[in-house]
């Protein structure tokens, strides 16, 4: 019962008073505006090359997109805390750090479902793009999906800002690291073979792989496959950022790096 | 000469600050880098050279933009919260002279970004830059660094008050990116857009390149960027008194 209000209170205690970005002067250009922008620059980008279509990079870029609240919101959990100068607290706090942590995580994958699913209902509307209406349900399934397995990864950064001050640079980077790697713009087939290799064990490679298709007209049987391994993956990360957590917090504390801001 | 060895020192003292940061200095290259990179991939997979020419060239300009708009905006509040806006305010010195130089020291890192992107360019996709004319090359890339250094000083005066402005920095980036022409022609936007385009500087040294490439005159394209440059100063200097005397009238100015 405990674990099961740290979950649910904790996690959203902790999204109010952590995701800086619920300010409106940032949640709209940066979690609104931006991916908007993002989807039209890369969809023109498409357009002068002439490769893809419009919906090939909405879809893309609008998923990719979900990684910024994923990571940086998972991260601010331990900056926002060390800032507050209460990580310290949170750490010696006898609550178990699964429900502490994962409750933290909730809002954070609600959050990421909200942006990509607006920048990809946005972006179509804008470009005019043709996605079946019957499709959408199910695109929202997989975009909740592709959420989750970002937010694993946003949870590993999360573990590694414990000892690692730069959160919003190695977030940037991790952000880059999914736009060139999970084919946002470029589909895998026509990345070289390591690039590709290396992005299908990313969150968020397979989920707009599904998407893409789910978007053309496929069926559930023919992207479950798909959905089945982005959920895998997210799961892994997650499992890694919590392991991660466990250790790097005993790193921590015998280093006595907690709170230097 | 106090106010040249004001501009330099300020000037020195910004750029040491922004090249130990991770944030405005590693992240302002690799982020348009990286950016330039997926554009060059797109381009790469259309597999036309002339396409592939026409975004590096385009594309080696990103760095400049990226190093002023999130930096530029968050200018005043990273004074804000360092305690130090009262004391430069305060100062005998014209408040716009302290932001200018700063501006200029963050375009010196999109000057470098610019490098960067050049040589990553070549050694990625292997495009080499064929320039017609190197000289008029390096003026418009200059005259791109310089305009959105103004641009920069123009957008760190008018963020003053608003106080979440790192957000509208971030937001202006791929707007800018898409809107100057870097890596997308013109011709392709709605002709509804066409006049943001016009009015910002980078739009017009981005043609330049493209003509001083081409073996083209880039004198005209270059002598509106200029103009609109100095557009963007006059506008700052206007602003920023006007600005900063409105937040110290209201007590606003140390607000976080």
């Amino acid at each position: 019962m405990v674990s099961l209000r740290i979950f649910f209170i904790g996690g959203l205690m902790s999204y109010r008073a952590m995701f800086g970005w619920m300010n409106p002067w940032i949640f709209v250009p940066a979690l609104l505006v931006s991916p908007i922008c993002q989807i039209l620059l890369f969809a023109f980008i498409g357009r002068s090359a002439g490769v893809g279509d419009d919906e090939f990079y909405v879809i893309g870029n609008a998923l990719n997109y979900a990684a910024i609240p994923c990571l940086f919101a998972m991260a601010s959990t331990i900056a926002g805390e060390r800032f507050s100068q209460t990580l310290g607290l949170v750490i010696a706090t006898p609550a178990r750090r699964v429900p502490l942590f994962l409750g933290r995580a909730l809002p954070v994958i609600a959050n990421g479902w909200g942006v990509a699913m607006f920048g990809v209902v946005v972006g179509s509307l804008l470009l005019d793009t043709d996605i079946p209406t019957s499709a959408w349900p199910l695109i929202a399934l997989v975009v909740a999906v592709g959420s989750l397995s970002s937010t694993g990864l946003g949870l590993v950064m999360g573990a590694i800002n414990l000892v690692y001050r730069e959160g919003a640079t190695l977030g940037n980077v991790l952000f880059l690291v999914l736009l060139i790697f999970t084919g946002t713009n470029v589909a895998l087939d026509d990345l070289p073979g390591w690039m590709a290799a290396v992005g299908r064990c990313l969150p968020l490679t397979h989920a707009i792989e599904a998407t893409r298709m789910l978007g053309d007209g496929a069926t559930w049987g023919a992207v479950r496959g798909l959905v089945a391994t982005e959920l895998l993956i997210g799961l892994a990360y997650v499992v890694v950022g919590l392991s991660s957590i466990r250790v790097l917090e005993r790193l921590s504390r015998s280093g006595a790096t907690l709170d230097r801001i | 000469m106090i106010r040249l060895r004001q501009l330099a020192v300020c000037y020195w003292l910004q750029l040491k600050i922004l090249l130990f940061s991770p944030f405005e200095g590693f992240l302002a290259v690799v982020f348009p880098l990286m950016f330039a990179t997926a554009a060059m991939l797109v381009y790469e997979v259309g597999g036309d050279p002339e396409a592939i020419l026409y975004a590096a060239i385009g594309a080696a300009a990103m760095g400049i933009w990226t190093s002023q708009t999130v930096s530029a905006s968050t200018l005043v509040q990273r004074e804000r919260w360092a305690g130090t806006l009262e004391l430069v305010v305060a100062a005998p010195t014209r408040f716009s002279l302290v932001l200018l130089p700063i501006t200029f020291a963050m375009a010196t890192i999109g000057l470098y970004s610019v490098v960067a992107t050049i040589l990553w360019n070549w050694w990625l996709f292997d495009v080499r830059l064929q320039v017609e004319n190197w000289p008029l090359f390096v003026l418009s890339i200059l005259m791109a660094t310089v305009t959105i250094a103004l641009f920069g000083f123009l957008l760190s005066v008018t963020a003053v008050r608003y106080r979440t402005s790192w957000a509208l920095g971030a937001a202006l980036e791929y707007p800018g990116w898409l809107l100057c022409g870097f890596v997308v022609p013109l011709d392709l936007l709605p002709a509804a857009v066409l006049p943001l385009s016009w009015i910002l500087a980078p739009t017009w040294a981005v043609e330049g390149m493209r003509a001083s490439a081409a073996g083209e005159s880039p004198w005209l394209d270059l002598a509106i960027c200029g103009l609109v440059g100095l557009g963007y100063a006059a506008l700052a200097a206007y602003l920023g008194v006007r600005l900063i005397d409105s937040a110290r009238r209201d007590a606003t100015l140390a607000l976080t």
